[in-house]
């Protein structure tokens, strides 16, 4: 097996990106409906269905209504969503059936730097989607500005995080229709249990355990924070996980990757 | 110094060895050509020159380099059209070369030079603007050509070309390829229709089970392995194949069938002419197939 080799990941990996970028602003208008209008189905949803049985939520020592403790997430699993099916069933579609990245590798360009333009570029869509969630959100009250601007350099941490583990399950996935293993054994789970739909400090503590270990987690209080100025974890210690998170499976993304194509 | 000097290369895939000590030179300005049936391991081969697939033994030098250690250098003078589709789907024709030229990192102006150039020279100019999901296979193939001869390659390396073309497609493939050849672009082919290797390449290598069984000039090949006269004879008769035996004449017994060597315009020749055809006779030229047939034998592979 060829071994990952980071000195062959020089800047050329901006060539990729821009040919993704290219690809994807044929379809642009269509992909930009769903982060404009996502953030609004939720609110009338959970706004006008769900506070009348609710009432309130108390997070990190506020009492906030139900919409307003769940909008920063939001945001934060807009993120996650494009970033993961960017280097999951994108990226396969890619690899597997359009020999992309084969045609790629009889060019100057490492197999190293096609893994990391595919995750940079996961990253960059997550950033749009939430620059336009955050264009819904601020007007309507329910993103402080302008804090919750810093949501948008975070949402390319976000993505890098989602992207690299998204790389990884392409790496080891024999078709794609078992990517629906870890989105429902993985993906799923995380998106409920992250603190995105009730805050983790109201539930067991061995539960909560389980919810430091998501990355959607770290992502979701660091967006609360920037949203609403409150949270219930150390910024720092968030910060510190999706760090880790992306240098390990970044790393065995690469891994698994170029096991798959460099034969 | 050859462009590609290939000395002892082996490839493995767990216990199968897929290339078995290859060795193999190919000059500055010649056509060569890598023969072999499905799996034989011509595809392993070339996959090594470009770097795509690690070497489990020997040395691969390109333009003098190792490609273990230069193959950004190698891979920024070559061209590569590989076997499968590897064209952008979703972009347009003129778009699909400009954005390979990226990779190459080629200044922009000239690129779009090039892709102007191109695009003349495999008549595509009037298919500019079309997206490549609505381009026939041989209009792909073509494009896919063009791509490779993007950067000015000094080497070109064609894996099965004109794969599933239909006759129309595959001939102005060839005669692209044969322009090319005239200008004096070093060219590396695999392919398993031994008339293209035939019209195109200088020089060839058959290759079978990971070795190669033999190598020269088509017509070299053709007067050694086979003959440059083969007379086909349906349903040979007792006596045909009794003056065989006795005379010692080099042929294939097929049952139904009698392949014979012969000189052209030889005494044997006119013998089976007059005294052997019962029923139906061929007479032609002998060419690689018979070459091919006679080393990796006729019995189905697979």
């Amino acid at each position: 097996m060829s071994r990952v080799n980071l000195r062959d990941i020089s800047l050329r990996f901006r060539h990729i990106w821009v040919r993704n970028l290219v690809t994807y602003r044929r379809i642009w208008k269509v992909n930009f409906i769903v982060p404009l209008l996502e953030p609004g189905f939720y609110i009338l949803a959970f706004g006008l269905g769900f506070s009348g049985l609710i009432g309130g939520v108390s997070y990190a020592g506020l009492q906030l209504t139900y919409t307003a403790f769940m909008a920063p997430a939001l945001v934060a699993t807009a993120c996650m969503w494009n970033s993961f099916f960017e280097t999951t069933y994108t990226s396969f579609v890619r690899m597997y059936y359009q020999n992309t990245f084969s045609g790629m590798l009889a060019t100057p360009v490492s197999i190293e730097e096609i893994i990391v333009a595919e995750i940079v570029w996961a990253a960059t869509k997550a950033m749009a989607a939430v620059t336009i969630m955050l264009a819904v959100l601020i007007p309507i009250g329910f993103a402080n500005y302008p804090a919750a601007l810093f949501c948008i350099p975070l949402a390319f941490l976000g993505g890098l995080a989602f992207g690299s583990i998204g790389m990884f399950f392409t790496g080891i996935i024999p078709t794609i229709d078992m990517f629906n293993l870890p989105i429902f054994l993985f993906i799923t789970p995380m998106f409920l249990f992250s603190g995105t739909f009730f805050p983790i400090s109201g539930i067991p503590e061995w539960a909560s355990i389980f919810s430091l270990v998501f990355p959607l987690y770290h992502l979701v209080e660091l967006t609360r924070f920037l949203c609403i100025g409150a949270m219930e974890s150390n910024p720092i210690f968030n910060l510190g996980y999706l760090l880790a998170f992306i240098l390990v499976f970044g790393y065995l993304g690469l891994a698994v990757m170029k096991r798959r194509l460099i034969q | 110094m050859g462009i590609i000097e290939a000395q002892q290369l082996v490839k493995q895939f767990g216990q199968f060895t897929a290339v078995d000590e290859v060795d193999f030179t190919v000059e500055r300005g010649e056509f060569f050509a890598l023969l072999g049936p499905n799996g034989a391991g011509k595809t392993s081969t070339i996959r090594m020159i470009y770097g795509i697939s690690p070497l489990n033994g020997g040395r691969m030098n390109v333009f003098g380099m190792d490609i273990g250690n230069d193959w950004r250098k190698i891979r920024s003078q070559l061209g590569v059209c590989q076997q499968e589709n590897t064209l952008d789907p979703d972009l347009t024709v003129v778009q699909n070369l400009l954005l390979y030229s990226r990779y190459f990192e080629m200044d922009k102006d000239f690129a779009r030079r090039r892709s102007e150039e191109l695009l003349d020279f495999f008549a595509l100019a009037g298919k500019r603007n079309a997206k490549v999901m609505q381009l026939s296979g041989g209009l792909a193939r073509r494009l896919q050509l063009a791509r490779a001869l993007m950067a000015e390659p000094e080497l070109l390396i064609l894996d099965e070309p004109t794969i599933g073309l239909d006759p129309q497609s595959r001939h102005q493939v060839w005669d692209r390829l044969l322009a090319l050849r005239k200008r004096g672009l070093t060219t590396v082919l695999t392919t398993h229709y031994m008339d293209e290797a035939e019209s195109l390449c200088n020089r060839l290598a058959i290759i079978d089970h990971g070795k190669i069984i033999a190598e020269g000039r088509p017509s070299d090949l053709i007067e050694e392995y086979a003959a440059e006269s083969v007379i086909e004879i349906e349903e040979p008769g007792e006596n045909l194949r009794n003056y065989i035996r006795d005379h010692a004449v080099r042929h294939d017994d097929l049952g139904e069938r009698l392949i014979i060597y012969a000189e052209p315009r030889g005494e044997l020749e006119s013998l089976i002419r007059d005294k052997f055809c019962v029923e139906s006779c061929r007479f032609r030229a002998g060419n690689l197939e018979d070459v091919f047939l006679r080393l990796t034998g006729r019995e189905l592979r697979e």
